[in-house]
C-alpha cells in the first residue's frame, strides 16, 4: 500500500520509564493490549503485509487491518479501520504509525494518526479523546505494573457526525 | 485554519490536590522538570517566573486561581531575543477528577502567527507532564535529556 498521500492528523508524544523492547511489546500483544486498552486484545502478525486485529473480549472484531511498516522495536505501521459499517467506504482508510526511540533513560513513544482525505474535527474527537486515555494507561502498565481505570465512550460529537455520513455506530 | 495551540490531554492517578501541588510547589517541579523552578504567590495579577538552575527562562502573570481545578498564567520565554519580542502567551491547567483518576489538560495558546517558541514548546510538555506522570505515580519523575527533545538550540 503506498502511504505517501496520508497526513498526519493526530500527534501524541508520550515519554516512558521503560526499554524500546518492552514498549514494542505493549504495544502489539493482547496480554499488555487487554490491561491498558479497556480490556481489548491487540493481534498483530509482525511483518509487512501481515494482518492486524483489534478484539473485543467476546472476540469480535473492533478494529481491522494490515501491517505497513514493522521496524521492531522502533516503528510500526498499520492501517487502523473501525470495524463501523460504512466507515472505511466514507472516510478511507486510518493509518497509524508508532515511533519508539530512546530518550536518555526513557523511552520517546509517538503516536500519528493520518489519513488521504480531510477529516473534520469531529470526527478527529474520537482519536484526540482515545489516544492519551490509551496512551497514558499503557505508560502506568509499563513504570507501575497498574493500568489505569478510564472509562471512554466515544465522543457524542463524532458519534453524531458518523451517523450524519450515513456510518452505522453501535 | 485553526489557530496555532497546543493542547496536551494525559490521565494521572492521583489526586487534584496532589496535582495541583506538583504543579505549582518548585520544590516538585525540580523533580520532575530539568530543575526548574516555578515561582509565584499564585495569587491572580501576581507575578509568575520559571527559573532553572538559577537562570529566569520563562516570565509572567498569574490569570486565573481556581485551586484545585483551574489555573492559568501569562507566559514569556525571555532566554533569546527573538522570543523576547514576540507577545506573551497563555498556559492554562484544566485538573478533572475522572474515577480514581485526574484528567489533566494543558492548553498553551495566543501564539503569534510563526512563533518561534510553539515548536520548542510542543516537544517540551509532553517530556514534563509525563516526568510529572511518573513522579505522581511511581515516585520517580524521567531523566529525559533536553538534547533528546529535538528543539532547536537546546544542548
Amino acid at each position: 500500500m503506498n502511504i505517501d498521500h496520508f497526513k498526519p492528523a493526530i500527534v501524541y508524544t508520550i515519554y516512558i520509564a521503560s526499554t524500546p523492547e518492552k514498549v514494542w511489546q505493549a504495544l502489539t500483544s493482547a496480554e499488555f493490549s487487554r490491561k491498558y486498552f479497556s480490556g481489548l486484545a491487540v493481534e498483530a502478525e509482525l511483518k509487512v503485509g501481515g494482518a492486524f486485529a483489534v478484539r473485543t473480549p467476546d472476540c469480535s472484531l473492533h478494529i481491522g487491518g494490515e501491517v505497513i511498516e514493522c521496524d521492531p522495536p522502533r516503528k510500526l505501521t498499520i492501517t487502523w479501520n473501525v470495524n463501523w459499517p460504512g466507515l472505511v467506504e466514507k472516510l478511507g482508510p486510518t493509518l497509524v504509525t508508532y515511533e519508539i526511540e530512546q530518550a536518555g533513560e526513557a523511552v520517546k513513544l509517538t503516536l500519528i494518526q493520518a489519513h488521504d482525505r480531510p477529516i473534520s474535527d469531529d470526527i478527529l474527537s474520537g482519536g484526540r479523546t482515545g489516544w492519551p486515555a490509551i496512551l497514558s494507561s499503557l505508560k502506568s502498565v509499563l513504570e507501575t505494573g497498574q493500568a489505569l481505570v478510564i472509562k471512554m465512550e466515544p465522543p457524542q460529537r463524532m458519534l453524531a457526525a458518523l451517523k450524519q455520513m450515513g456510518i452505522g455506530t453501535p | 485554519m485553526r489557530k496555532p495551540e497546543f493542547i496536551y490531554v494525559t490521565y494521572i492517578e492521583t489526586t487534584p490536590e496532589k496535582l495541583w501541588e506538583a504543579l505549582t510547589n518548585s520544590e516538585f517541579s525540580r523533580r520532575y522538570w530539568w530543575g526548574t523552578e516555578v515561582k509565584s504567590d499564585w495569587k491572580v495579577g501576581s507575578p509568575f517566573a520559571l527559573v532553572m538552575n538559577g537562570t529566569t527562562t520563562d516570565v509572567g502573570e498569574v490569570l486565573e486561581v481556581d485551586r484545585p481545578r483551574r489555573l492559568s498564567y501569562t507566559f514569556h520565554h525571555v532566554l533569546s531575543e527573538a522570543a523576547r519580542k514576540e507577545r506573551p502567551t497563555k498556559v492554562v491547567f484544566n485538573l478533572e477528577p475522572y474515577g480514581k483518576l485526574v484528567k489533566l489538560t494543558l492548553t498553551h495558546e495566543d501564539f503569534e502567527d510563526g512563533s518561534v517558541i510553539l515548536d520548542g514548546i510542543s516537544k517540551g510538555w509532553p517530556a514534563i507532564l509525563s516526568s510529572l506522570k511518573s513522579m505522581l505515580e511511581s515516585g520517580t519523575a524521567l531523566a529525559i535529556p533536553p538534547s533528546c527533545l529535538g528543539i532547536e538550540g537546546v544542548q
